[in-house]
């Protein structure tokens, strides 16, 4: 296979991409915020007009926790990049509600709505990235049916190591053999 | 020198360090030619072996050409040789030595009081891999120091390609031993989970040493195709229940010999009780995924044998070891006892009876290992086994 088709996962010399260390600071980053809107929803939904959503933030803090962990745990984190997407939008319209709540925190509103569509923008550049990278599997391109490895032909190597002598800490003992078995069988049979 | 240097889970770098010098009398320093990613190497770069530290240098499949010598290895090497160094460390005189036991030297772990009082007792230090095993620096790299060389060497002859030679280092002798213990008959079904390159060399293994019908197991088309060049009717775990499939093949019986050439790392999500190890995995309450050995343990025929050439590394949970006792199964298992197997493995080679290059799906330069890992460890592009060069310049392909 011509070594192009490789797909250059990462800068050369290394095994991370930016975009791989850019998803482990996004996995971070998820759990902080998660763990803020778990524990301290009503001060969040006072600080932008979210007025009665706190069980809602609750739950979009677990699933910033959530999130977070696979993106950590997970070898490939572009699935749960995708996932922080779509929460971004679910978080988007949730907080645009605000919007029309409480005039007193407009500004404050706003500059939520302006900080979740720049981090909607790093998930995307993100996910994006990391997607590209991974390219397909392109099992289509391979073909190993003609590897058998052996260079007289599978038929003439089946058995052609039988004479091997296993080593005695490894053969299964004398008295546990099948044809030790049948022998004392026939010996048994034939003296009757 | 260039080497690929180990800074963190996923994290492996191309770097600069500082060549090796001698250090001890039975040292050599061989110029590496070739070395290869081993799928046990996976496991350090996901870090889920412990014992690594950053700086450490990866690699345990390598071969090359001898270019200093100690004098205490003097009688044994000399510059010029043309060496395959095992993944073990041998000093070749202590009591597990002198009995082939090599993969569990008493003598060159030099952290032999972690070892001991992880595993109860130490086993043989191991190049690259982890300080569990010595700490030794492995032979991803330019050039590598091999610790007790006058024993620790295979010595292979010229005008044959390195590609022919390098696995006798690992996996060739590891899937030779993995079916050597199974003791196989003429009569025998043997089941391999595992159809990656160990996998694939103990499916050859099975078929020299004459097995009746060897099966398979694997999910991914690419290792299961070349499963079945090498002989073995395959079973992919994602379409079909490897449990009913087996015993169909084996008239309800059950193989007489499993070979889990898996290890810790079994698919996560191939199965319930693997996204249940994963879980616990991401909760630092297991270490292992030991899905093949409770398939193995369940499946296999009363009075059979396991085999475990894959790795292992700590503690596993949910074993069915009541399926063991009262099936009566033997299990075998261990590192291999590489230069055990390799004077018999090399004629074979030298024979042509096989040619274990088949196994190799990638050729790059050195400097490209890191992203090579990535491509290996996510079975993209139908990579089966990387094979590094260092010293050469892009454009390398298998």
């Amino acid at each position: 296979m011509p070594s192009s088709l490789v797909p250059r996962t990462a800068l050369r010399g290394g095994s991370q991409s930016s975009h791989d260390k850019l998803a482990k600071t996004l996995g971070y980053f998820s759990i902080a915020l998660g763990a803020t809107e778990l524990l301290a929803p009503r001060a969040l939904c006072r600080a932008i007009g979210l007025n009665g959503l706190e069980p809602v933030v609750r739950a979009y803090g677990a699933r910033e926790v959530a999130t977070g962990v696979a993106i950590l745990t997970s070898h490939d984190p572009a699935p749960w990049i995708w996932a922080r997407v779509a929460g971004d939008m679910a978080d988007i319209a949730t907080v645009a509600t605000g919007f029309q709540q409480d005039d007193a925190k407009r500004d404050n509103n706003v500059l939520a709505l302006a900080a979740l569509a720049a981090v909607t923008a790093i998930d995307v550049v993100c996910a994006s990235g990391l997607s590209s990278e991974k390219g397909g599997r392109k099992t289509a391109l391979t073909d190993y049916s003609r590897r058998s490895g052996f260079p007289q032909g599978p038929q003439s190597a089946r058995g052609a190591a039988r004479n091997f002598k296993v080593p005695a800490d490894m053969r299964v003992p004398e008295l546990l053999r099948p044809e030790h078995f049948q022998r004392n069988r026939k010996t048994s049979s034939s003296s009757q | 020198m260039k080497a690929l240097v180990w800074h963190g889970t996923a994290d492996i770098r191309c770097e600069s360090v500082p060549d090796p010098r001698i250090e001890h009398d039975r040292d050599a320093i061989i110029k590496v030619t070739s070395c290869a990613i081993c799928g046990s190497d996976l496991h350090l770069f996901d870090h889920f072996m412990p014992g690594m530290q950053s700086g450490d240098i990866m690699g345990h499949e390598t071969m090359g050409e001898v270019v200093e010598v100690g004098s205490g290895a003097k009688g044994a090497l000399k510059v010029g040789d043309r060496v395959v160094i095992p993944f073990t460390i041998i000093c070749g005189e202590c009591e597990q030595c002198k009995r082939g036991n090599f993969s569990v030297c008493e003598r060159t772990n030099r952290n032999k009081n972690i070892a001991d009082k992880v595993f109860g007792h130490t086993t043989a230090g191991l190049f690259g891999y982890t300080h569990l095993t010595g700490g030794y620096p492995g032979g991803q790299a330019e050039y590598l120091r091999v610790p007790f060389a006058d024993a620790t060497h295979i010595k292979v002859p010229d005008g044959i390609p390195d590609e022919k030679l390098l696995f006798l280092s690992d996996i060739f002798p590891t899937g030779w031993q993995g079916a050597v213990q199974c003791d196989i008959q003429p009569t025998d079904t043997v089941a391999i989970w595992g159809c990656g390159p160990v996998g694939q060399m103990t499916i050859r293994s099975a078929v020299l040493l004459g097995a009746k019908q060897i099966i398979a197991i694997d999910r991914l088309p690419e290792r299961l195709s070349m499963a079945k060049a090498g002989g073995a009717i395959t079973i992919n775990f994602e379409e079909e229940s490897v449990v009913e499939r087996l015993n169909e093949l084996t008239g309800g019986k059950g193989p007489e010999k499993c070979i889990d050439a898996v290890g810790m790392e079994a698919h996560a999500t191939g199965s319930i009780d693997s996204i249940y190890d994963r879980a616990k995995q991401a909760m630092m309450l297991e270490t292992d995924r030991p899905h093949v050995l409770r398939e193995m343990m369940y499946v296999c025929r009363p009075a059979g044998i396991l085999s475990i050439p894959g790795v292992y590394g700590g503690l596993l949970d949910k074993l069915p070891l009541g399926a063991v006792m009262n099936k009566g199964l033997t299990i075998r298992t261990g590192q291999t006892h590489v230069n055990r197997w390799t004077d018999d493995l090399l004629n074979r080679v030298v024979e042509n009876q096989i040619d274990p290059s088949f196994v190799i799906t990638h050729t790059e330069p050195l400097e490209r290992g890191p992203e090579m890992y990535k491509t290996f460890r996510d079975k993209q592009d139908g990579c089966i086994k990387v094979v590094l060069k260092p010293g050469a310049n892009g454009g390398l392909h298998a």
